[in-house]
């Protein structure tokens, strides 16, 4: 079982969320987030000039069976690419353990990921 | 007439104006709630153009066109910022506020049908062409004393039909014009990305705000309150107290009539009443009863709203999707459908000469011809102007632009920090 992080632009985030609901990920949380990185924006406000190094992304953290993770991947990697500074990262980390808390069983086949 | 008359009526007028002129924020908050806050800065600037170049242009010459060179021609002399050709009772200065005031919200009409995606500086050149001609020449045809309200014995509309074409406060002059190159606009320009699936079904792209919708359909009805009664331009002597008077009543009833029937009816399609839709219900109301709001009876008026309340809900589905027209804020459907509605039905249901009263089918039939010949040429005009500037320039935003919204590209500036 493997933790998927995907930082990606929010302007991609209904191309991807489509992408994964294909590729049978139907679960999975998101957040808006700030974070500071290559990315600038050079912004004029009432005439005065100023550079943004707040980056708006969207992280999507996606919690799936170790069989899932390489064509999860792929799909974030495909979908989210534009080629230009800013695309986002993808982390990859492994998960000890789950419970779900509705039916109260343990292990990595309460995740809803389908086959 | 005696002094302090007049200068009630003027009073009045000014008054009005002022009302009219405050349908601009209730425009502008409208449509900013019902579109996406990445783009929030640009419908908001969008607004303030059309009120300044509509201000600017219309005294400099569209006031001429519009008012100038007495008679039945095609379209006034202009008047290069000269006023004294007006020959009146009220005072020309008020007076041109008071047009002036009507035009642009003829011309503001168009920005939230276009909302989202269309190119800032060609919004520009589409209203600044509404406020210089399309909206004057028209007006010339019908306020500005033209042949579709000449009501000599043989003139062309009293000797075809018996009556001349009336329009009170605009539904037909106003807001169908607006509402046709609304719809003409949104279709030169094409959906919003993601509009529409691949299968062509219709998505939502619900608006980021609907308290200030909400707000800015109050704003507009307190407007209202300006734009029909205040069209009686006058209101000292009896008939004229009684006159604004009963269009405020009628003119409040259609809103609410409007109001009433869209939250029943989406209650019933959709299973749930929809607050979004209510709102242009509410503007369906008004925009339907201000052509005949001084000739139908109060219950008139609430046939009216109902009518155009009932007829918006379906009008925005089948524009939305079967035209396949992304019309964001249903300016379409409010101004142009229910402007053309309220224009007919006055023919029906006015007391003193409509068809239902039993006064026979004159009075309908120029109304009939009367909103025909005016939409027709907005709709041409749209045409040409819409594709023209589509072929030569392009109307619409980069793909990477409209994704990330009007405000950081087209102004550089975001609404919400």
């Amino acid at each position: 079982m493997k933790k998927i992080e995907a930082i990606i632009r929010k302007t991609k985030f209904e191309e991807v969320k489509e992408a994964l609901l294909r590729s049978d990920i139907d679960w999975f949380e998101y957040h808006n987030v700030h974070g500071i990185g290559q990315s600038r924006q050079e912004r004029i406000y009432r005439g005065v000039q100023y550079s943004t190094d707040v980056i708006e992304r969207v992280a999507l953290t996606i919690v799936c069976r170790d069989q899932f993770v390489e064509p999860t991947v792929k799909v974030i990697l495909e979908v989210a690419h534009t080629g230009e500074i800013g695309d986002g990262r993808i982390f990859v980390s492994e998960m000890i353990d789950t419970w779900s808390i509705r039916t109260g069983e343990n292990g990595d086949t309460v995740l809803r990921d389908k086959k | 007439m005696n002094e302090i008359g007049i200068s009630l009526d003027t009073v009045w007028m000014l008054l009005a104006a002022m009302l009219v002129f405050w349908m601009q924020p209730g425009f502008a908050l409208c449509e900013a709630g019902f579109t996406r806050s990445k783009n929030t800065a640009n419908i908001l600037m969008k607004n303030f153009v059309d009120f300044m170049f509509g201000s600017l242009l219309f005294f400099f010459l569209g006031f001429g066109f519009m008012f100038g060179s007495e008679g039945a021609g095609f379209i006034g002399k202009p008047n290069w910022g000269d006023l004294s050709f007006y020959k009146g009772d009220l005072p020309v200065e008020g007076f041109l506020i008071f047009e002036t005031v009507f035009c642009a919200t003829s011309a503001t009409i168009v920005s939230g049908a276009m909302a989202e995606r269309t190119k800032f500086s060609m919004y520009l050149v589409y209203s600044a062409c509404i406020s210089l001609f399309i909206y004057p020449v028209e007006g010339h045809w019908t306020w500005g004393g033209g042949w579709l309200c000449n009501d000599a014995a043989d003139s062309f509309m009293m000797l075809t039909f018996g009556d001349v074409f009336h329009d009170f406060a605009g539904s037909a002059i106003v807001h169908s014009v607006g509402g046709v190159l609304a719809l003409i606009g949104a279709m030169a320009l094409g959906p919003r990305i993601g509009k529409y699936a691949a299968d062509g079904k219709s998505r939502a792209i619900p608006g980021h705000n609907l308290t200030l919708a909400s707000l800015g359909v109050f704003i507009l009805w307190l407007g209202w309150f300006g734009f029909n009664p205040g069209s009686q331009l006058a209101a000292s002597g009896e008939v004229n107290r009684t006159a604004i008077s009963h269009v405020f009543l009628t003119t409040n009833l259609a809103a609410v009539a409007g109001g009433t029937a869209t939250m029943f009816v989406t209650w019933m399609k959709y299973g749930k009443p929809s607050l979004s839709l209510t709102l242009n219900g509410v503007l369906a109301g008004l925009v339907g009863i201000t052509a005949g709001c001084d000739l139908v009876s109060p219950t008139g008026a609430v046939v009216i709203g109902l009518v155009c309340g009932i007829i918006l809900v379906f009008a925005i589905e089948f524009i939305d999707r079967r035209l396949h027209i992304d019309d964001p804020v249903g300016a379409s459907s409010v101004h142009g459908v229910c402007g053309i509605l309220g224009t007919l039905m006055t023919g029906l249901l006015s007391t003193s000469n409509g068809a239902l009263y039993g006064h026979g089918w004159g009075f309908f039939g120029a109304e009939c011809f009367g909103i025909l010949v005016i939409d027709l040429w907005a709709a041409v005009c749209g045409l040409v102007l819409f594709y023209g500037i589509r072929k030569l320039f392009g109307l619409r935003v980069d793909k990477r632009i409209e994704e990330e919204g009007l405000d950081v590209y087209e102004h550089g500036e975001m609404c919400y920090n």
